[in-house]
C-alpha cells in the first residue's frame, strides 16, 4: 500500500484524485459521459480532468446512456480502458441492455479471448433532496448479473482505492457512488492495494453484526455507537462477488445479524445476504437475520424521503427485536 | 427497384441518398451504362465466395433438419451483401455481424464449424474474434452498432488504419441503439460503415410496418451521416459502395450508412413459416434478381467465367460442404466446467464451489 495523501478529503475529491491518478498512470484509460468534460460532472467528480488530460481522453458525450456504455464496450474490445459516468442511478437504465447482455457476458462468450475492462460509475441512492429519478438504489439489478463486479465505497479512502482497483481490474465493474457521501470527509490516507472483492470490519463488536454498504455505512456506525449492545459493523464494499468469509466469520462470533440498505426489501440485496448467512451460519444464529431497508415503494419525493430511508431509530429497533430474551416477536406486517 | 440510377465514377458523399437504389449490374447481369465496375478478378473472387457461401448456407439448413444445429437463420438471397461487403474489407478492418451473417463470417475466413458454434449450441461463440477481426455475432440486434462505433473511435485514438463495418437489418433500424450509434459516429467522425441489409422483413413484420421514412438510408441524414441507397442484390454495387465508404472512413471523412435492398429467400429460421406473411409470387420475383446468377451472367459474358471455371468453383463448394458435414456430424466435446470459466478473469470462490457440483 502506498500512502498518497493524508489531509481530509471529501469522497468526491477522492474519486477525482483516483480518476486523475489512473489517467496519469495508464494512457489507455479514458473518462467520458454526460457533462464530465467542461463542467467537471454534475457532482464535480471529474473536475479539472479534461483541462489536465485533454479532450481526447476526457470528454463529453451526447445524452445517450446506451451509447455511452455501448461505445465503451467497443473501445475496450480495441484495447482501451474506458471509465464512463451515468449521471444518476435512474438514468443508467437505458444502458441496461448494453451492460447486462454485452458488458457482463462478452468475456465468457469469447472464452476469455476478450477482456472488458470497463468501469461504469453510477452515483446512487437518496438523501440529497433529489426529485424523482435522482435517488434510486439500483444495485440489485446489476449484482444479479453474472460477470459484473459491483462495488460501492463507504468512505473517501475506500472510494479512492476501490476506484483505482476497479480501473485496473480486467472485469467490468459497476461502481456505485453513494451521492449523499460525496461531501463526507475522511482524513485516512488515500492508498492503492485494497482488493476489489473484500468486505471490511469498520467497528468491532461482539453481540450483533450490522451489515451495511455505501450510503448506509455511516448510519450503521452511528447506530452501533448508540446501541446498548456491542455491535460489529461490516462495510461490504463489494456487492458482487460477496465476501462470505468476512461476513460469516463475524456472524458466527456474534450470533445475530442485521442488513441495512436503502433499496426496497423485496428481492433486494439484503435478501441474498440473509439467505447466505442463514445457509452458512444457521447453527450460530440466535435470531433470524433482520433487514432494515427502504420500503417496497417507488422512491419518495424529497419532502418525504426521510420516512423511507433507514435511520438510526429503525436500525436500533431491529437490533432490539433480535430475540435477546427468547420471547416471540411478531414480524412487521 | 423499379428504376436504375446511374452510378458515378466516384460515389458522392451527399448526406441524402439517391431516390432509387444505385446499380452497376442489372438483374439480368448487364453492366449499367456509364458505371465503373470493380475488376474482373475482384468480381470472380466475390462470385466464388458467394457460391461457397450459398452451399454453406444450404448445408447448415440441412444440418438443422438433421438436428445438428439448434436453429439456423439463412441468408440465402443476401449473398451480395454478405460476401461483396466483406470482400471490400482489409485485414485490419473489423466486421460486426448479426446472427444472420454466417455466410459473411465464412467469406471473411472464419472456420465454418467455429462459425456455427453459436447455432449448434456448444458455446455462444466458436471463433477467436481477434483472429479475423470479427466481433461476436449480435443476437439482440442493433447493439453491435455501438460496439462498432466504439472500436472505430478507439482505432482513431490509437492511430490505427482500421475501419469497422457493422451489419444491421431493416428491423434493427428501429432500435434506439442504431440511432445513438449514428449520432456518436457522426460526432466523432468515427471510421465506421453501417450496412443495412434491408430484406423487407423483421421476421414477419414488413418494412411498411417498420418505418415511414422514404428509405432506411434517410435515417442517416438527420445525424449528419453520409447515406447511400443501393441494390443489395448487385454484388458489384455492394462491393463498390462498401469500398468507397471504407476508403472515405479511412481518409477521415467519417461514417457512411448504406441501405442495401435485398431479400431473404428462406424463412427467418427453420422454426419460422414464411407462408403466413408473404406470397410465393413475391419470393419468385426476388429469385429472378438472384445475386449469384446476376454475376454469373456478367462474368460469363466477359469470358471471365466459363464452364470449367464454374465447375471448379462448384466442386470447391461441394468439398467445403462435405467437410463441414463430416465435421458437424461428430459430436462436439462438451465440458460443463467451462461454464464457470471466464465469468470473471479469476473465478470467485462461490463459482469454484458451483463448478464442483457439475464436474464431480
Amino acid at each position: 500500500m502506498t500512502a498518497i495523501a493524508a489531509e481530509p478529503v471529501t469522497m468526491a475529491r477522492a474519486l477525482n484524485r483516483a480518476l486523475a491518478d489512473a489517467l496519469a498512470a495508464d494512457d489507455r484509460v479514458l473518462v467520458f459521459g454526460e457533462d464530465v468534460g467542461t463542467l467537471g460532472g454534475v457532482f464535480r467528480v471529474t473536475d479539472g480532468l479534461a483541462a489536465r488530460f485533454g479532450e481526447a481522453r476526457v470528454f463529453d458525450t451526447p445524452l445517450a446512456e446506451a451509447g455511452i456504455v455501448g461505445t465503451a464496450i467497443g473501445m475496450a474490445m480495441n484495447g482501451l480502458r474506458p471509465v464512463v459516468e451515468m449521471q444518476f442511478d435512474a438514468f443508467a437504465y437505458p444502458a441496461f441492455e448494453q451492460i447486462t447482455s454485452h458488458l457482463a457476458k462478452l468475456h465468457n462468450r469469447t472464452r476469455g479471448r476478450m477482456e472488458l475492462p470497463v468501469v461504469v460509475r453510477i452515483p446512487y441512492g437518496g438523501g440529497i433532496g433529489g426529485v424523482e429519478h435522482h435517488s434510486d438504489s439500483s444495485e440489485a439489478y446489476f449484482a444479479h448479473t453474472p460477470g459484473l463486479r459491483v462495488v460501492t465505497p463507504g468512505t473517501p479512502s475506500d472510494a479512492y482505492s476501490l476506484l483505482r482497483a476497479a480501473i485496473e481490474c480486467p472485469d467490468p465493474v459497476i461502481f456505485f457512488e453513494p451521492k449523499r457521501l460525496y461531501w463526507a470527509k475522511d482524513a485516512s490516507p488515500l492508498t492503492t492495494g485494497t482488493p476489489l472483492d473484500t468486505a471490511v470490519v469498520r467497528r468491532a463488536g461482539s453481540d450483533v453484526t450490522l451489515i451495511a454498504y455505501g450510503p448506509t455505512v455511516p448510519t450503521a456506525l452511528e447506530s452501533a455507537a448508540a446501541a446498548d449492545v456491542s455491535v460489529e459493523v461490516i462495510d461490504l464494499r463489494s456487492l458482487a462477488p460477496f465476501d462470505d468469509a468476512t461476513v460469516c466469520a463475524s456472524v458466527r462470533r456474534t450470533g445475530r445479524a442485521v442488513v441495512v440498505h436503502e433499496a426496497p426489501a423485496f428481492l433486494g440485496y439484503g435478501a441474498e445476504v440473509a439467505a447466505r448467512v442463514t445457509e452458512q451460519c444457521f447453527h450460530y444464529l440466535h435470531a433470524p437475520v433482520a433487514r432494515v431497508t427502504g420500503f417496497d415503494i417507488p422512491y419518495p419525493p424529497p419532502m418525504l424521503e426521510e420516512h423511507h430511508l433507514p435511520n438510526v431509530d429503525r436500525i436500533l429497533d431491529a437490533i432490539e427485536r433480535l430475540q435477546w430474551d427468547d420471547t416471540v416477536v411478531l414480524p412487521d406486517a | 427497384m423499379s428504376t436504375v440510377a446511374t452510378p458515378r465514377q466516384k460515389l458522392s458523399r451527399n448526406l441524402l441518398p439517391d431516390a432509387e437504389p444505385l446499380q452497376l449490374l442489372t438483374a439480368s447481369g448487364e453492366a449499367v451504362p456509364g458505371g465503373h465496375l470493380p475488376d474482373d478478378r475482384v468480381l470472380l473472387d466475390v462470385y466464388r465466395r458467394m457460391v461457397i457461401g450459398r452451399r454453406f448456407d444450404a448445408q447448415a439448413t440441412a444440418l438443422t433438419k438433421q438436428g445438428r444445429l439448434a436453429v439456423y437463420p439463412s441468408s440465402h438471397g443476401q449473398e451480395a451483401c454478405e460476401v461483396a461487403a466483406v470482400a471490400a474489407l482489409q485485414a485490419q478492418d473489423w466486421l460486426f455481424p448479426t446472427y444472420r451473417d454466417c455466410v459473411a463470417l465464412v467469406a471473411r475466413g472464419v472456420d465454418p464449424v467455429e462459425t456455427l458454434s453459436l447455432l449448434r449450441g456448444d458455446w455462444h461463440l466458436g471463433y477467436d474474434p481477434h483472429a479475423h477481426h470479427v466481433a461476436p455475432q449480435c443476437t439482440p440486434l442493433a447493439t453491435n452498432t455501438l460496439h462498432a462505433v466504439g472500436l472505430a473511435r478507439a482505432a482513431a485514438i490509437k492511430g490505427e488504419d482500421t475501419v469497422a463495418l457493422v451489419f444491421v437489418g431493416d428491423g434493427a433500424t428501429s432500435e434506439g441503439d442504431t440511432h445513438e450509434a449514428l449520432n456518436f459516429a457522426a460526432l466523432w467522425r468515427a471510421p465506421v460503415v453501417f450496412l443495412v441489409q434491408n430484406n423487407g422483413y423483421a421476421i414477419s413484420v414488413p418494412l411498411s410496418k417498420q418505418s415511414a421514412a422514404p428509405s432506411l438510408a434517410h435515417k442517416g441524414v438527420g445525424y449528419g451521416v453520409t447515406s447511400m441507397l443501393i441494390d443489395g442484390n448487385d454484388p458489384a454495387m455492394v462491393y463498390t459502395a462498401t469500398q468507397s465508404a471504407l476508403e472515405a472512413a479511412r481518409a477521415g471523412e467519417g461514417p457512411t450508412l448504406i441501405e442495401a435492398r435485398t431479400y431473404r429467400i428462406e424463412a427467418h429460421t427453420n422454426a419460422d413459416d414464411a407462408t403466413r406473411y408473404r406470397s410465393e409470387d413475391e419470393v419468385l420475383s426476388w429469385l429472378a434478381r438472384d445475386p449469384i446468377d446476376r454475376l454469373d451472367r456478367y462474368l460469363s459474358a466477359r469470358s471471365v467465367l466459363d464452364t470449367g471455371a464454374r465447375a471448379r468453383i462448384v466442386e470447391e463448394a461441394e468439398a467445403f460442404a462435405a467437410s463441414l458435414r463430416d465435421r458437424m456430424n461428430a459430436d462436439p466435446t462438451l465440458d460443463p466446467a467451462a461454464l464457470f470459466q471466464h465469468v470473471y478473469a479469476t473465478p470467485t470462490p462461490a463459482l469454484r464451489r458451483q463448478a464442483a457440483k457439475v464436474t464431480q
